[in-house]
């Protein structure tokens, strides 16, 4: 299949690109091209032109800094996978970028535009969602931050201008036992999901929820903050009191006998099911659809639990109260 | 449209050519430079028979813009062979079965090659992993898997610098 004529662009310097986009009549940017070339090539897409960010240096840096984790545009989804900082404090992004398309698609596709992308059926949004991160636009004004929550507005748009190139994204640093985790089921590998939820948890010492963030992927026309979800949990206790001190042995142990954490997981999952809006299509119906968020959802919120507990029983502040 | 020059060095061999923006990677790669070896398959960046090797990252190349790949090293199956012969993964593939119809052949061999780059002694779920963008619809993947360790152990043979007897020997 051969792409609509349309005319390319390189440039050197963000100012260059930023400048082309300003002059440029449909103009539309590109960074690892695993989204848009498809599109080009399936004509659903035509724009006059391509601005290809993929050459300006600067870009593809990931790195903390002050309380942040910052993904800059290029940085692809292979990138992710192999950097330190994200295997040891961001296991819910690892969770994500494994199971986006396949290795060879991972080592072009770049995180940002799977988010700019605006599809929902992409799995970085949720993630992005259930984590409370801060999207950075450049335009021809400088940079803007855009909350998760303002960027998403639907089936392939976002809060970006014409003129704006999402130029990185920032996520708070999760604090002391807090941990996340995204599950998609798919029906083979590289497949958009037939649902996914990411969760991301922050515990106090006592076990108690202090702070969740669900995100959901591909069961509405944006991806969905599960609100209702979100406040089931909080402030509800899903580990047992000392759970979280001393040297956890049996990490499912210390969830099971939690006194909220059966009802209250429950009570999250059908929420978060409430929250879709599913469209039945080959990967399944409507009902199937829902269902699939409301398993996947309590199988996360365990995952995100076990890991914050067995991230806590290795920590020397926690482990000295027990 | 505008046109663009594009220098690409494949298999270390340089190449310009004056090409359409929206020309790909892999309509240059067969079309322009005549190196049929790289397939089409899917074209919409499923089955991965495209798969060249572009500055040693494996990369489907039915989804890249030939300007995209400007100024890059592109490794394709023709230039897998030297001089003393296949590569140690192509024996493997020809020893253990590796391959039918052989269509996916040239995208399993360039991410092949690629995963014994970065990584001389894949385990099992390693090699699964690293194809799992190439689709092959004959072996059910079995043999691959074979191949690819078969060339694991050959080339840690050869880097013993044994005599390795059974790596040197073509298998009876």
């Amino acid at each position: 299949m051969i792409p609509p004529p349309f005319d390319y662009h390189a440039p050197g310097t963000l100012d260059e690109a930023l400048a082309l986009l300003g002059e440029l009549d449909d103009a539309k940017v590109m960074s690892g091209g695993q989204s848009l070339l498809p599109m080009l090539k399936l004509r659903l897409a035509t724009p006059a032109n391509v601005v290809d960010i993929g050459r300006i240096p600067g870009l593809d840096a990931i790195a903390e800094s002050d309380g942040h984790l910052r993904i800059g545009a290029l940085v692809t989804e292979t990138a992710l996978e192999e950097d330190a900082a994200v295997a040891a404090r961001y296991p819910i992004l690892l969770d994500t970028a494994r199971v986006i398309a396949d290795p060879l698609v991972r080592n072009r596709a770049t995180v940002c535009g799977n988010v700019a992308h605006g599809d929902p059926a992409n799995d970085h949004p949720a993630t992005m969602i259930a984590l409370r991160a801060a999207m950075v636009a450049t335009g021809p004004d400088g940079e803007r931050r855009i909350g998760v929550d303002d960027f998403f507005h639907g089936l392939f748009m976002t809060a970006l201008e014409p003129g704006e190139i999402l130029t990185r994204i920032d996520i708070p640093a999760p604090g002391p036992r807090s941990a996340g985790a995204y599950l998609k089921l798919e029906r083979k590998v590289g497949d958009y999901a037939v649902a996914g939820a990411a969760v991301q948890l922050s515990l106090d010492d006592d076990g108690a929820v202090t702070r969740a963030g669900i995100g959901l992927t591909n069961l509405g026309f944006a991806p969905i903050r599960a609100t209702a979800a979100e406040q089931a949990l909080t402030g509800a206790r899903l580990v047992e009191r000392g759970g979280l001190r001393g040297a956890i042995r049996r990490v499912r142990d210390a969830i099971a006998n939690a006194p909220d954490a059966d009802d209250a997981i429950a009570a999250a999952s059908q929420a978060a099911a409430d929250a879709t809006d599913p469209v039945a299509d080959r990967r399944g119906s409507v009902e199937y659809k829902r269902n699939m968020a409301r398993v996947l959802t309590g199988r996360a919120v365990r995952q995100a639990l076990a890991r914050a507990v067995a991230g806590s029983a290795g920590t020397p502040d926690t482990g000295a109260g027990g | 449209m505008a046109r663009h020059t594009v220098t690409v060095t494949v298999n270390g061999e340089a190449h310009s050519r004056e090409v359409e923006s929206r020309l790909l990677l892999v309509h240059l790669i067969r079309d322009e430079l005549a190196l049929t070896g790289t397939h089409i398959g899917c074209d919409t960046t499923h089955c991965g028979a495209c798969t060249v090797l572009v500055d040693g990252v494996p990369t489907k190349s039915c989804t890249v813009l030939a300007v995209q790949a400007d100024g890059a090293e592109i490794g394709t199956v023709e230039g897998l062979a030297g001089a003393d012969g296949m590569s140690a993964l192509q024996e493997g593939f020809m020893q253990e079965h590796g391959l039918q119809c052989g269509f996916c052949t040239p995208g399993m061999l360039m991410t092949g090659t690629a995963l014994l780059a970065a990584n001389p002694d894949p385990s099992e779920a390693e090699i699964r992993e690293a194809i799992s963008g190439n689709l092959c619809r004959c072996t059910g993947y079995v043999n691959i898997v074979k191949a690819v360790e078969y060339a694991a152990a050959k080339m840690a043979g050869a880097d013993a610098d044994a005599p390795a007897d059974a790596a040197d020997a073509p298998a009876a």
